[in-house]
């Protein structure tokens, strides 16, 4: 297996589902619920693959599924259907979600890292900093606080946190410290794949750019791979060499990232980026 | 007595308790739940441990009921009454003739054997409830041995105070898989539970759980390589004994404040003071 | 084998919010690029030049036709139809861009943006500092703005840098558009000597020119384009 991982036919849906759901539903149709059986079909037809060391970069407004499906390869979301396959994990054989619970739980401790745009889904904020890189740590099996808290220390210096706050509540960090927090909570087993879920949103700019850098600097160091989700183009085009566009629930698009924005094909992606400010 | 059906229970209630017990013995530490039934004293008292008891003894059996090693408590006295009036069995105080002991917040200084089972009291047998309030998540986080937030507190407590301040309560690993809670035992008593002769059952009745260790189980209190599990130690023996090896209780003197040190397991300590006098058989310690 | 065999390229626009649109970048283009060589494009703007890089580039996608290109990682390939994966691959290690326009990511420094270039061919990071630093001298890019980040630069400072960072490489293909377009005259040398530099240790190169006086005296053939159709051509 030369990529690093590869989605095959990912479908997630939310509902009974009947025979219709896909004919009727998708961006042809211009909407992810099937008139038919009012079932919500967040992503489907979904195949991607992401190389070692790249950086893929994943488009699209809310709604059009992106989000559910870095969900689904974290296991935070159970796929309706799909193969998934990681080259760090016993050479890419198994379909990891036929694994048992625990076995992608073990996967997702080790060769994972996820950080999601709301802090609160990421951290435990009445822990402190330390305790939520710990807790990544003790997963696997590190049970030595000594140890423990060199790592953290490690890591908060990398993500720029003041040693000093390693023992307070991220409750009362502001929002970028917090998605720092996160970066070194989602780094600290060293994982060879980090998934980014608009990890800026909703920050300001300059705490933008600052939490940007970082990822780019982690990228770059330990050229982990990654997959960044986000509806802004700026912090694609910043990081990604490769983007997919969606759009209810489909793959619309997927190119270079700079085709993509300088000539984009389908017209969901034209109106995205003439809609760039 | 003729009023009740032997034992308090009914037979189908029995057989329920009993099966479920035998699940709790195949699954060491995993919690069984069962049909908890009204018992004539309030739930939180004991009835956990009650209706095991009352589901297990037969009347060739000899009962001790202690409360906080103690057999003189209103509490153990009415349970004990109970048991004994309710299956016919004979009570005793003394560890070593018991059969079967009910206890709430302790294990006695005498080791136990292999013919006699150790009932305990538990008010909340969820370790993980700390964590996390939904049952639902604590079975999943059971199942997979998701067990770092449990860690991760700990860790937390090191780091806050200096060391882990449980002081009962103390999860343990039980046989390698689920992590329990022995119910409120001071740390002292942890280290009995490992590798024992005795079987232990543990009852929760308003949490409707049963759960068990059965003998020869690693038992194993979560700890840091950095910073390992701990007993309890004092400066000074008993002041009525002398003895230095067991788990003292602080008391206050009313009039002139002053503070001493006795045995929490009353029996034994009884015994001891007889020792010095006349030949008393006393157990042998858990441990060496 | 030429190291680029262009045959009948097209490339349309189609327009999707202005009722499906065809707008026309460039037509039945048909080029052959040897070793080595350098072909200079001319014609006035909108007539299709750097349609033709871009399309080189992959940053387009032709609508039709083929570029048959000789790549040391593929062989011959096809960049009309080649992968992404590939054309990543040929990007980072064959193929260098260079425009006027600032390409280069924000909050990197002049230096790091160069430094950068030549450690994701795998360089050592030592040795291509000292590269780094010699490509910008070159350049002449004022000793000051190399610690500094080149979104405040001029026009002339980006293109400076933006050829340091493509040239550093020392790619073996380079596409250039408009690569003198607001230099003084002393920077155009440095160009030109870069240029003739790159092209003696054997760089393949294709640019677009507004400056007909330089660009005669670097390229070997001269092609002019007019409405996306390549007009008249001649060897130097």
């Amino acid at each position: 297996m030369d990529e690093m991982l590869s989605v095959r036919q990912l479908m997630k849906t939310y509902g009974k589902g009947c025979p219709a759901c896909l004919d009727l539903t998708g961006p042809d149709h211009g909407r992810n619920m099937c008139p038919v059986c009012g079932t919500i079909v967040a992503c489907a037809d979904v195949s991607l693959d992401v190389y070692p060391g790249e950086v893929l970069g994943i488009v699209g407004e809310s709604g059009s599924g992106k989000s559910t499906l870095v969900k689904t390869l974290y296991f935070d979301e159970e796929p309706t259907a799909g193969e998934f396959y990681l080259r760090s994990y016993e050479d890419g054989v198994p379909n990891l979600y036929d694994l048992s619970s625990r076995k992608k739980r073990w996967v997702r401790n080790h060769q994972m890292g996820m950080v999601y745009q709301n802090p609160h889904l990421g951290l435990r904020l009445d822990h402190s900093a330390g305790g939520n890189i710990a807790e990544k740590l003790l997963m696997a099996g590190n049970y030595h606080v000594g140890s423990i808290r060199e790592r953290a220390v490690q890591l908060l210096e990398k993500t720029d946190i003041p040693i000093t706050r390693m023992d307070d509540l991220p409750r009362y960090f502001s929002g970028g410290m917090q998605q720092r927090v996160q970066i070194s909570k989602a780094m600290a087993n060293n994982p060879p794949l980090l998934l980014l879920d608009e990890v800026t949103t909703g920050l300001d700019v300059s705490v933008q750019a600052n939490v940007l850098d970082l990822i780019r600097e982690i990228q770059r160091e330990l050229g982990v791979s990654m997959i960044v989700v986000s509806h802004d183009f700026s912090v694609i085009r910043m990081l990604t060499n490769r983007t997919i566009v969606m759009k209810n629930g489909r793959i619309v698009e997927q190119g270079l990232t700079d085709q993509i924005m300088e000539d984009p094909q389908h017209a969901y992606t034209q109106l995205l980026i003439n809609s760039l400010l | 007595m003729s009023a009740y059906n032997y034992a308090f229970l009914d037979e189908n209630t029995k057989k329920e308790i009993r099966r479920k017990t035998l699940k709790a013995i195949a699954i060491p530490g995993y919690q069984v739940p069962f049909g908890s039934r009204e018992m004539p004293i309030a739930r939180g008292w004991g009835t956990g441990g009650l209706q095991v008891t009352l589901s297990v003894i037969g009347k060739q059996d000899i009962l001790k009921v202690i409360d906080q090693g103690n057999d003189d408590s209103v509490n153990a006295c009415n349970l004990r009454d109970l048991i004994s009036s309710t299956s016919e069995v004979a009570t005793t105080t003394d560890t070593l003739e018991a059969t079967i002991i009910q206890t709430r917040h302790r294990i006695p200084e005498e080791k136990m054997q292999a013919h006699q089972i150790l009932v305990f009291q538990v008010p909340m047998p969820e370790v993980l409830r700390t964590v996390e309030p939904s049952e639902q998540e604590t079975r999943r986080m059971h199942g997979e041995r998701d067990y770092s937030r449990l860690w991760v507190q700990l860790y937390e407590d090191i780091v806050q105070h200096g060391e882990i301040r449980i002081s009962y309560d103390y999860p343990v690993l039980v046989n390698g898989h689920y992590i329990c809670d022995p119910s409120p035992i001071p740390r002292f008593d942890v280290p009995k539970l490992h590798q024992a002769e005795t079987l232990f059952l543990f009852g929760a009745g308003r949490e409707k759980r049963i759960y068990a260790i059965p003998p020869h189980t690693d038992v194993v209190p979560l700890q840091f390589e950095d910073y390992p599990f701990t007993v309890e130690s004092y400066d000074q023996g008993c002041e009525k004994c002398g003895c230095t090896t067991s788990y003292l209780e602080e008391s206050f003197d009313r009039v002139d404040g002053a503070r001493h040190y006795y045995c929490s397991d009353t029996s034994f300590c009884g015994k001891k003071q007889v020792e010095q006098g006349e030949l008393v058989q006393m157990g042998a310690n858990w441990h060496g | 084998m030429p190291l680029l065999n262009i045959e009948q390229l097209n490339k349309s626009f189609h327009l999707h919010q202005f009722g499906g649109k065809q707008i026309v970048g460039c037509s039945g283009i048909n080029l052959t690029l040897d070793h080595g060589e350098f072909i200079g494009i001319t014609g006035k703007s909108g007539a299709g030049k750097s349609t033709i890089l871009k399309c080189i580039y992959r940053t387009y996608i032709p609508t039709s036709g083929s570029m048959y290109y000789e790549s040391d990682s593929y062989g011959t390939i096809d960049l009309a139809r080649a992968g992404e994966r590939e054309m990543i691959e040929i990007r980072q290690k064959e193929i260098g861009y260079v425009s006027q326009f600032l390409k280069l990511l924000p909050r990197v420094t002049a230096q790091d943006a160069v430094i950068q270039e030549l450690v994701a061919t795998g360089c050592p990071k030592e040795r291509a500092e000292g590269e780094a630093r010699s490509m910008l001298r070159h350049f002449g890019l004022a000793e000051s703005l190399w610690d500094t980040y080149p979104n405040t630069f001029s026009g002339g400072e980006k293109l400076r840098l933006n050829l340091a960072a493509a040239m550093v490489k020392r790619p073996k293909f380079l596409l250039l558009d408009e690569p003198t377009a607001s230099l003084d005259n002393g920077s155009k040398e440095a160009v030109r000597d870069m240029i003739l530099d790159l092209k003696r240790q054997g760089t393949s190169m294709m640019g677009i020119f507004h400056d007909l006086e330089f660009m005669e005296k670097v390229v070997d053939q001269e092609f002019s384009m007019q409405s996306g159709s390549i007009t008249g051509g001649r060897t130097a």
